[in-house]
């Protein structure tokens, strides 16, 4: 995706004056509410027309005001998925998810029905009605929706804030597969960090109706972790789960980590903070800690008041948070060595 | 109790004509009026609504007036439409755009009630998915205001079968030509001895508006029922 935009936009008292210009698979637009996140959304499905300026994506024009182009939101192909799905209730599922399918051309429509009912997992909900279905069905079921459309790119308006917190990132693993699997670009509008840490590479951050930052998600993060009191969480995937002594065995890159967490099959993502990680000049012997390891420090960053140390850790990355006196004792620069120790109960599940 | 005429009889049948009529003339413009004061914003659109309201506070014999002589012979429009061959006073024409016109606000209201529950996010949803504006408004619009539109429909219904004062200025009271059900019981009660009938034809008229309630209830309830089932 190649999406470049300039607009501005007046509605009321609040103004939006975004140009920006973004290349990218999975781009985030972060930013509090009220920053003008939904009115540049509207304004890219072509559901809001700003006052000038233009939208190009993939080279072509959406919308010129000098040009006076204004392409109409059904040829524009940009798929949207609401905050709360909005599935059409007077239709049943099998309907709602059809509904764009069948208005493109038979050439245009690159994504197989079968294939992504798969991918969702929503084949038990097919013959349902609307009003039965629980708040991640709708959710994928509307993401089924507007990917069958065969939009160019997708616009998710913060898809994951109506749901309760349990539901919340067991709908990613969802969101994450249909995207690679068909290869459709997104823009994820949301204000928590941490979907953006899940879900997107680049970040445009927007305050007050405009853009004031394009980013690595991961310096997102780091910024945050400078900006507040929050500390910074790691989120660290690992594979093929096995149980061992009552606890359970991951493959996190050339390591292996023990978590009390049990795993299921694929990809589990745990989160696991900063402040929970702690640095041992050599090995230890014995710890009770169940994970200790050798990591070389990459660098280190100041955060107020902490230091945040970054690890690399047999082929993968790890931020730790300490104080910056401990971190002279223990003469932590960048090239050394340490030996991270983490408790088992350390982490907790994403999804 | 005496039984129906055929004069009577003939009230009946003219009454359901007219109400008939009036009511699938009035659906689709009432939607489209309804549609444009929901969603479209235009300078006089007060001005429109006051126009489409007024038959609702005026005097009926007002409105029935107004219509006399703006469509009459003698009238603005009245060499036009006998240019074209129309005649709409004392005509069963006229006993049905007098019933339009003062029945027109009450759909326009209910209709518009509903759809303004319609969540916004649905239309855009819809266009987004490859809709366009027609196109979204006969797959989304319509059937999600489907059940204001069948209440404001039997309004109209019920409102046309009950017109008088403007039916009898514009089309008057002719027996077996424009003479309704209320019209019919107005000259039995102005007969010596008439009383018997009036009552019959009351019969009959409560009978009918109650046949209209319970159809537009079913209706309505199959209408909810097939989209919560």
């Amino acid at each position: 995706m190649n999406l470049d935009v300039d607009i501005t936009m007046k509605r009321g008292e609040f103004r939006l004056s975004a140009g920006f210009s973004v290349v990218g698979q999975r781009t985030g637009v972060f930013g509090p509410s009220g920053s003008g996140k939904s009115t540049l959304m509207l304004a890219l499905a072509g559901l809001a027309r700003p006052d000038s300026g233009h939208i190009v994506l993939d080279g072509r024009t959406l919308f010129d005001s000098r040009k006076r182009i204004n392409v109409t939101p059904e040829k524009r192909r940009i798929g949207v998925v609401f905050q709360h799905a909005h599935l059409f209730p007077h239709m049943s599922v099998t309907r709602n998810l059809f509904y764009g399918y069948k208005r493109i051309p038979e050439a245009e429509r690159k994504i197989s029905p079968d294939t992504l009912i798969e991918v969702l997992g929503i084949s038990h909900l097919l013959s349902r009605n609307v009003s039965g279905l629980s708040g991640g069905e709708r959710q994928r079921v509307a993401l089924g929706r507007t990917v069958l459309a065969s939009p160019r790119l997708i616009l998710m308006d913060e898809p994951l804030t109506g749901l309760d917190q349990n539901l919340k990132y067991q709908i990613i693993p969802y969101l994450l597969r249909v995207l690679d699997e068909f290869g459709v670009p997104m823009l994820f509008i949301s204000h928590s960090v941490k979907e953006m840490r899940l879900m997107t590479e680049n970040v445009l951050v927007f305050s007050k109706g405009r853009v004031e930052d394009i980013l690595p998600v991961e310096d997102l993060a780091r910024k945050n972790m400078a900006a507040g009191d929050h500390s910074y969480t790691n989120m660290i995937t690992v594979k093929d789960p096995r149980p061992r002594n009552g606890l359970w065995e991951y493959r996190w890159g050339d390591h292996t980590l023990i978590l009390t967490e049990p795993g299921c099959e694929g990809d589990n993502v745990f989160e696991l903070s900063a402040k929970d990680i702690m640095l041992f000049k050599r090995h230890p012997e014995a710890s009770s800690a169940r994970n200790l390891l050798s990591c070389s420090v990459l660098g280190t960053f100041n955060v107020g008041n902490r230091l945040g140390v970054e690890l690399a850790c047999g082929g993968e990355r790890l931020v730790c948070q300490i104080v910056p006196e401990a971190a002279e004792e223990m003469d932590i620069r960048a090239g050394g060595s340490v030996v991270a120790a983490i408790k088992a109960t350390a982490f907790g599940r994403v999804f | 109790m005496t039984a129906l005429s055929p004069q009577d009889i003939h009230a009946v049948i003219l009454s359901v004509k007219v109400a008939v009529a009036a009511t699938l003339i009035s659906a689709p413009l009432g939607f489209a009026v309804a549609y444009v004061f929901v969603y479209l914003r235009f300078p006089g659109k007060s001005i429109l609504e006051g126009v489409i309201n007024l038959p609702l506070v005026l005097p009926p014999v007002v409105v029935g007036y107004l219509l006399l002589i703006t469509l009459g012979r003698r009238g603005v429009f009245g060499p036009l439409l006998e240019h074209l061959g129309i005649q709409i006073v004392f005509t069963l024409k006229g006993a049905v755009l007098a019933s339009v016109v003062v029945g027109f606000p009450l759909l326009v209201r209910s209709i518009r009630i509903g759809m303004e529950t319609i969540d916004h996010d649905y239309i855009r949803a819809a266009r987004t998915l490859g809709a366009g504006w027609f196109d979204s408004l006969f797959t989304v619009i319509l059937p999600l205001s489907g059940r204001a539109l069948l209440a404001g429909m039997s309004l109209m219904f019920a409102r046309s079968l009950g017109e008088f004062g403007a039916t009898i200025v514009l089309a008057g009271n002719i027996p077996s030509v424009t003479q309704t059900i209320p019209l019919a019981i107005y000259d039995y009660t102005n007969t010596p001895g008439g009383d018997a009938s009036a009552l019959a034809l009351c019969l009959v008229s409560v009978l009918l508006s109650f046949a209209v309630l319970m159809l537009s209830e079913m209706s309505a309830r199959s209408l909810k029922k097939g989209r919560d089932a």
